[in-house]
């Protein structure tokens, strides 16, 4: 009925009407405005801060310095939420200026006299782990941090997950030929066209209401909690519609300012909003690595070894960037079977603005390093890349390189996604053929799997309730970040009570007061998670309908159904009461009443997840892999270097698409976002690690004309447990792509290119210059 | 200091006179969303580079962060308050032409002028109109065949039809 169709959004109409209201349009008479003062710096020792003059000018309410606050951070607590000592990264908030105005608080912020001693900075991880290199955080033994993460005091590692499976001597012991190929790409940014806001208030009875453009509201309210010892049952927060996330509002960081900006100005509203250099530097960004692979086969292209090393670069504090280096590890691989896997993932402290979430956690990052190699390999051993690919696919029966057995439902069919794109791309026609004397055309391809490595506790829960006219209201902890999961939870419901999903309303603001929880709007699982809530909430409302329809009918719940807006006699359709008639309770014509008001109530926790072993790896972090392969095809110019993009492809498999175009949409956004990253985003630095193209004129993403021709397709294997057997797939469109566009250009150019952003620069000086080094 | 500066100014919005006393230093796209309410209108980058807070100045597209309200005194100013039941509109939401919706607001008013001042715009038009925008949830594809459709509505005159789609 609803689900398999391409329902409207629920809230299409006000997004193209103006009426969408995200967390920066809510204006309050009195509100007052903050401004952050950052640090021109990425190192250096804060010896005083001024603030008098500033606290003079017109319309100040307050200036906030770091001085005696509590350190944050959700893995390990390194980051304090003004910086107080010192600063580690340029851009790196140093005080905060409260004014009747945000004119009067920029105005403030320049009056505010700061006294730096610069330090060396560190600008990548292979110098952060040089002998000698200066140190981010010399107290690193110091910090609090979770059961789960383990840095190395004395050093700039944050965290290391080791991967052992298998004998990796062995491995490579029984290769014919093994290959090493290091890349690397400096942090870059997510760019959501809704930069980060944050308002804050305290209200008289001590309750702290914040709204925030975020996809973690329910987190927020626990960290405040955590940090400052609050109430958490006196934190409400509120999230309206988010203008793109891309895992850069899972953080939480402007909350935190704006929490503190309300106390200094006795619980009035405050509000914190990025401008956009801000959101790009000061607010958290996507990670950079550099990686080296080894992988060891036989002579036919079979994998025997792998050996990876992912040097992080989490930036100046660890925040997500841990869980990052985490989940690369383990889906180090790719989604291919090796037996004996031995990687070492760190997350290494730098001198530059520090890493959160960006879409795919860390496997378009993976993918780049161990794809760019299986390329590699197959030159060497003159194979076909797609052979290698094929030959070496994961399978049901398998296991991952943390050691979880496969099986026919917690993992996609990745032969037949391959299979499909070698059909889609005309693989086998040619890969890289010759226009004429300038012009060169090419494919590359990619395969790509992920799981989701959240904690393992992580639950969802779905409130139900029926309006007087047999509609239904679906209240959720999913936050509407542009995925449309909200109008895939209608339909959810929709099917599951055979009802009109017109009929169904969902709620689309958070309330943490009133929504049950989610943990967090990441991982691609709000399908999932919220899906199974919903499903449970569901059935909940349907046991309710047939009780209360039982006795109005005088028969047995047993022999009820419910649908079409109907209770009705399983075996004669014809006996039955409309859902509106009891949706609040029944009332029987002498006036006595049963039931009423119908609240359907359902959660959904994940199950039998388990942290990684220290040494080994091992471990389950996630309920299912969903797998991809994707391709490239481009036109590169030999005289100037520069390049188009012609098409692109994915072939997904999605378990089963619930809403068609919406699926469609997630995968090719995905992946333009996939290919504007490989082509041409990422910080530029200068030796002292400041970031030299804030701003969206120098830091230039794909804009409308240059996106090519996208091609997708899905293959439905159901992951068993999941609602209608429905697969994350908010991500796999990207993962795939910055390595598909590296092998396309590599072939094309006859070079190996082992970089990011692919600029034509970049393509130039590899072939004129030092035509193998990458690093 | 800035209380001096400030004017009274006499807008035309969406047809409405509109009254607002503001700094004179104040962006078209301050005034809209802070004096008037009008948030449809979005920042994104405040530097021209995104296009998010474009809008229609006497049936121009504008980029509201680049202009001063001051110089809108006399002319005509459109947002995306002032337009309903545009082809453009109907064909966003049927292509799935938006998902977080922030940029839509500024596509919309960009094509819309697009749509009403080359009603036969060819590919390299349409291209030239609407790399002035960023989007960073779709991947354009969606968005360029909602264009297509809307100026294949307008040119035939037909109207996109209400059925299948819920309105409030
Ligand atoms: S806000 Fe005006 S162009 Fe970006
Ligand atoms: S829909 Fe999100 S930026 Fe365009």
């Amino acid at each position: 009925m609803a689900v398999g169709k391409s329902i409207i959004r629920k809230e299409a109409w006000d997004k193209v009407t103006g009426r969408a209201k995200y967390t920066n349009d809510f204006k309050e008479q009195g509100m007052l405005h903050a401004k952050l003062v950052t640090s021109p710096y990425a190192h250096a020792r804060i010896i005083s801060i001024e603030t008098h003059e500033a606290l003079a000018a017109p319309g100040v309410r307050a200036v906030l310095t770091g001085k005696g606050l509590p350190l944050t951070g959700e893995d390990m607590r390194d980051r304090p939420p003004i910086a107080a000592d010192k600063v580690r990264y340029y851009g790196e908030v140093v005080a905060v200026v409260v004014a009747d105005t945000l004119v009067q608080a920029e105005q403030a912020a320049r009056l505010i006299r700061i006294v730096y001693e610069p330090l060396p900075a560190v600008g990548s991880p292979r110098e952060a782990l040089k002998e000698g290199a200066p140190l981010l955080h010399e107290e690193l033994d110091r910090y609090e941090r979770n059961k789960t993460t383990y840095p190395e005091p004395g050093t700039n590692i944050a965290h290391r997950t080791k991967i052992r499976k298998g004998d990796i001597k062995q491995g490579f012991a029984e290769s014919d030929v093994i290959i090493e190929t290091s890349v690397s790409f400096a942090p870059s940014d997510h760019v959501a066209m809704e930069t980060r806001c944050a308002t804050a208030e305290i209200w008289p009875d001590g309750s702290i209401h914040i709204s925030a453009s975020s996809q973690s509201p329910f987190m927020i309210k626990r960290l405040i909690h955590t940090y400052f010892g609050e109430e958490a049952g006196k934190i409400v927060v509120h999230t309206p519609l988010v203008g793109g996330a891309y895992g850069g509002k899972a953080p939480v960081q402007l909350e935190l300012l704006a929490y503190l900006a309300t106390k200094a100005v006795g619980g009035r509203k405050v509000s914190v909003w990025n401008n956009r250099e801000c959101d790009m530097v000061t607010s958290p960004v996507h990670i950079g690595l550099e990686a080296t692979v080894k992988i060891g086969a036989t002579k036919d292209g079979v994998f025997k070894a792998m050996e990876i090393v992912f040097l992080f670069d989490g930036g100046a504090y660890s925040d997500k960037a841990i869980d990052v280096s985490r989940a690369a590890a383990v889906d180090c691989t790719g989604p291919y079977h090796v037996e004996h896997v031995w990687c070492d993932s760190l997350c290494v402290y730098t001198n530059r603005p520090y890493a959160t979430p960006f879409r795919s956690f860390g496997h378009c990052e993976q993918s780049f390093a161990v794809e760019r190699a299986i390329d590699e390999l197959a030159k060497v051993l003159q194979l076909d890349p797609w052979d290698v690919r094929r030959k070496n696919a994961i399978r049901p029966g398998h296991t991952t390189p943390t050691q979880v057995r496969l099986t026919k439902s917690n993992v996609g069919d990745m032969p037949a996604c391959l299979d499909r794109l070698r059909e889609l791309m005309r693989w086998d026609e040619w890969q890289r053929i010759e226009l004429d004397a300038y012009t060169v055309r090419a494919k590359g391809i990619s395969g790509g799997w992920k799981t989701s490595t959240i904690d393992t506790d992580s639950s969802s829960g779905v409130i139900l309730t029926f309006n007087s006219d047999g509609s239904v209201n679906v209240i959720s902890g999913v936050v509407e970040i542009g995925t449309g999961t909200k109008t895939v939870l209608a339909q959810i419901v929709a099917e599951r009570l055979k009802m009109n999903v017109d009929d169904v309303h969902v709620k689309m603001d958070i309330d943490t007061q009133t929504t049950p929880e989610h943990w967090k709007t990441v991982a691609s699982r709000g399908t999932f998670m919220a899906g199974r809530a919903a499903l449970a909430a569901a059935n909940d409302a349907i046991r309710q309908l047939k009780e209360i329809a039982a006795c109005v009918l005088r028969v047995t719940p047993d022999d009820l159904e419910v649908g079409f807006g109907r209770v009705f006699l399983r075996d004669d359709p014809a006996i039955f009461i409309p859902v509106k008639d009891i949706a609040y309770g029944y009332k029987f014509p002498n006036g006595n009443a049963i039931g009423g008001q119908v609240i359907g109530r359902g959660h959904y926790i994940l199950r039998r997840l388990t942290p990684l072993d220290p040494e080994t790896g091992a471990g389950k972090p996630g309920p299912e892999w969903g797998v991809c392969a994707e391709g490239v095809e481009v036109e590169f110019n030999r005289r100037d270097y520069t390049y188009r993009i012609v098409k692109a492809y994915a072939v997904i498999d999605a378990g089963k698409v619930l809403n068609p175009k919406a699926a469609l949409g997630q995968a090719m956004g995905a992946m333009s976002m996939g290919l504007s990253f490989a082509s041409r985003e990422g910080f530029l630095f200068d030796e002292a690690q400041r970031v030299l193209n804030p701003q969206l004129r120098t830091y230039r993403p794909i804009h409308f004309g240059e996106h090519p021709t996208y091609i997708v397709e899905f293959i439905e294997t159901p992951q068993i447990d999941a609602p209608y057997g429905a697969r994350g797939i908010g991500e796999h469109g990207l993962l795939g792509m910055p390595a598909a566009l590296a092998n396309a250009l590599s072939l094309a150019a006859g070079v190996p290119l082992n970089e990011l952003p692919l600029v034509p620069e970049l393509i130039w000086r590899k072939q004129k210059g030092d035509s193998y080094g990458s690093l | 200091m800035e209380e001096t500066t400030k004017c009274e100014l006499v807008l035309h919005i969406n047809g409405e006179q509109r009254t607002v006393i503001t700094r004179q230093a104040e962006t078209l796209l301050f005034v809209l969303r802070d004096e008037l309410g009008l948030t449809g209108t979005k920042p994104g980058c405040l530097n021209g580079d995104c296009g998010a807070c474009t809008v229609l100045v006497n049936g121009t597209p504008i980029k509201s962060c680049m202009m001063l309200a001051i110089e809108t005194v006399g002319k005509e100013i459109t947002t995306i308050e002032g337009l309903r039941d545009t082809p453009i509109q109907h064909a966003f939401v049927r292509h799935f032409a938006f998902q977080c919706g922030y940029c839509t607001p500024g596509f919309i008013m960009n094509i819309h002028a697009l749509i009403e001042q080359h009603p036969n715009a060819d590919q390299s038009t349409i291209q030239e109109w609407l790399q002035s925008n960023i989007c960073r949830c779709t991947s354009y594809q969606e968005i360029e065949a909602a264009v297509k459709e809307a100026l294949q509505a307008k040119k035939t005159d037909i109207q996109p039809s209400h059925n299948r789609i819920s309105r409030v």
